[in-house]
């Protein structure tokens, strides 16, 4: 069991003839993920790596190949016309890679995504995965293991530092999820946390948040309000100065608001374990799993 | 990205604002030419990227142009916040009645620019936010009708009771829609929205942060940084591709991904040891950019010790084994280096290191404390 991708996923890949779309296209085939079609204007018709056709539109390769799920990893310029297309060609999720997208261009793009009734996860995202059954993004597969602990986090490397913790633990995941760093997202940790909450595959959930905005806070009483299963959770950039964007663009402490220590006070008050170094996820995970 | 405050001006005016003529200036001279133009008293203003300009002797009234020249020769090479005034803006000194508050922000809860508007204006908006809430009126909008007429209006109505200054309120809060668009703000503020006793209503101060990510299409708008005014090291690291900002602490640090390298500035903390920059080096592999950034590193001669934080996905780790190799090779880092490294290419990144005598750790706590120590004891 999981969240958002099984083995019922039919993926598109959006810049599939692209520098980072075919190198991370091949690598989700080789984890076995349903790559179904690609979609590089201009390029229908050609077949990548020999057995995933190429079209010209997101219409047709849904058309053609029943296709649900797309990846976008398209320059930041053509990233939201990207999403709009996804999501008028009825592609139920979708999941933008692409770091760099103006803010702007979110504030349209939510509310239509939202209209045509899809979810968008990120953009500057690393996408998402279900061990052993369906890869959609970037997290390198070799890291992850099948198990029964959901994750959820703003960040690429960092997430890869705990589930990488995790399975050397024999703590093996549902699904990992990666939302995005930038301060607006189709996907929060509220959508993630209610997911893995009806999930019967998930039996406790990993949050990694970091400094900037309210989301952290917002899910900390989402947890206490709904959530039954335990939740460990780590904030980072409890060393980060005001006022200054630390690399993400929604990682930024604007006043005396979203500071660490405000985020990690209120995941304590929500009854959420909360990790001083990413290593302590193992320790506080064993304690609440018995 | 900031803009200086006459920058800022500049965008307002091109959309109609009514704001008070005025000038930027670089040499005392240039002032008083201007404020002999504008004629009466002005008021000269340090041009720099730091709140408190007032606090800190950079904005001055002066009774005519003999008067500017002269504040304007003390505070052009001032240091404020550490960062050096190379402009001043001289505009005429408005006689006020009332100060309000009008701003336009990027609102990640709504997801969408959400108006801010206050009679309680020409203070710390953020200190009225955060003491009376109750005093600021909070509008989203909704981007794809932008800001409707009969909104400009209600906002307009919680300013003021005069008709004329309602609908000259309204005409700027809709201009304000405008400059927020065209140039992809994050935050757009007028502050303070001024009343004159003759009963104008004028823009008096203007505040414009561009988000980063419009930079790329809009070269216009990228135009307008002043690089002299950010520290020069962060200048060097936005020009080799790099995140880059620095810190007081004696531990460099070179991360791959933004919340690793958060993470691991905190763990440096966590150890005992004080982190001297938040340094991430992106996705993409390529030895060049670790040379970059170890030279960016090196240059802060606080830096004791030098930690690499690697966990290869798209980064792979013998690329910056590579990186480091080179490094060493074109130039004495000076400092003790601690590499940690594990994911993508992890077992040919170490051959590659141990071939030119260095060792890598695979864990990112005992890489820590180890830097941590190694920067204790050469301090």
């Amino acid at each position: 069991m999981s969240i958002f991708i099984d083995a019922g996923t039919r993926l598109v890949v959006q810049g599939i003839t692209g520098r980072d779309g075919s190198f991370h296209a091949r690598q989700m085939i080789a984890y076995g993920t349903q790559v179904v079609a690609g979609v590089t204007p201009g390029k229908g018709g050609q077949t990548f790596e020999g057995s995933v056709p190429v079209f010209n539109t997101v219409a047709d390769a849904v058309r053609e190949t029943g296709a649900n799920t797309s990846v976008i990893y398209v320059p930041p310029s053509g990233a939201a016309g990207a999403i709009y297309e996804a999501a008028d060609a009825g592609i139920a999720l979708i999941v933008c890679i692409t770091e760099g997208v103006p803010v702007l261009d979110m504030t349209r793009v939510m509310p239509y995504v939202r209209s045509r009734g899809a979810r968008l996860i990120g953009p500057n995202c690393p996408g998402l995965i279900t061990p052993g059954v369906a890869k959609v993004g970037i997290i390198p597969g070799n890291i992850c293991a099948p198990g029964r602990v959901g994750l959820v986090s703003r960040s690429g490397t960092l997430t890869y530092e705990v589930v990488n913790h995790l399975t050397r633990n024999g703590i093996g995941q549902s699904t990992c999820v990666g939302i995005g760093g930038d301060p607006i997202i189709g996907t929060n940790f509220i959508d993630c946390l209610r997911a893995f909450e009806a999930d019967a595959g998930t039996d406790a959930v990993v949050m990694m948040g970091e400094i900037g905005g309210t989301d952290e806070q917002n899910a900390a009483a989402f947890v206490k309000a709904h959530l039954t299963k335990p939740v460990v959770g780590f904030i980072a950039g409890q060393t980060a100065p005001k006022g200054r964007r630390m690399g993400h663009a929604g990682a930024i402490i604007s006043g005396s608001s979203g500071t660490a220590e405000e985020k990690m006070e209120a995941f304590a008050a929500a009854g959420i374990a909360v990790m001083k170094r990413p290593v302590d996820v193992v320790a506080l995970l064993r304690d609440r799993l018995g | 990205m900031n803009l200086h405050e006459y920058q800022a001006r500049d965008l307002l005016r091109a959309q109609g604002i009514a704001m008070p003529d005025g000038g930027v200036a670089s040499t005392p001279e240039e002032a008083e030419a201007i404020a002999r133009r504008l004629g009466g008293t002005v008021v000269v203003k340090a041009q720099v990227h730091a709140g408190g300009r007032g606090k800190a002797g950079g904005v001055k009234l002066a009774k005519g142009a003999a008067e500017a020249k002269e504040h304007a020769s003390r505070i052009l090479g001032m240091q404020i916040k550490g960062l050096p005034v190379s402009r001043v803006l001289v505009v005429p000194a408005a006689e006020i009645a009332s100060e309000s508050y009008v701003g336009l922000i990027m609102d990640r809860e709504t997801q969408r620019p959400v108006y801010m508007v206050s009679a309680a204006g020409g203070v710390d908006i953020e200190e009225v936010a955060a003491k009376t809430p109750e005093k600021i009126t909070r509008l989203p909008v909704d981007p794809v009708y932008g800001l409707l007429p009969h909104q400009a209006l209600g906002l307009a109505f919680t300013l003021y009771q005069d008709m004329a200054q309602v609908r000259a309120a309204a005409r700027i809060i809709q201009q304000l829609w405008q400059v927020f668009t065209a140039n992809g703000a994050s935050l757009a503020e007028i502050n303070p929205l001024v009343t004159t006793p003759a009963g104008e209503v004028l823009a008096l101060d203007a505040k414009v942060v561009i988000d980063d990510n419009e930079l790329d299409r809009r070269p216009d708008l990228a135009a307008l940084r002043d690089e002299s005014a950010e520290e020069p090291s962060e200048v060097a690291a936005r020009r080799a591709n790099l995140t880059f900002i620095k810190l007081d602490g004696n531990v460099g640090c070179v991360v791959n991904g933004a919340g690793l390298a958060m993470a691991t500035m905190d763990l440096v903390k966590y150890y005992g040891g004080d982190p001297a920059n938040f340094l991430d080096i992106g996705g993409s592999s390529n030895p060049e950019k670790v040379v970059n950034a170890l030279r960016i590193i090196t240059r802060d001669p606080n830096v004791k010790a030098i930690l690499f934080n690697i966990f290869g996905g798209i980064t792979r780790t013998d690329d910056v084994a590579n990186g480091i190799v080179t490094a060493t090779r074109q130039f004495d880092v000076g400092v003790p280096i601690v590499i940690r490294l594990t994911g993508t290419n992890e077992q040919e990144a170490v051959r590659i290191l141990n071939a030119a005598r260095m060792t890598a750790l695979n864990d990112m706590d005992e890489a820590v404390e180890k830097v941590v120590a190694l920067a204790r004891e050469a301090a």
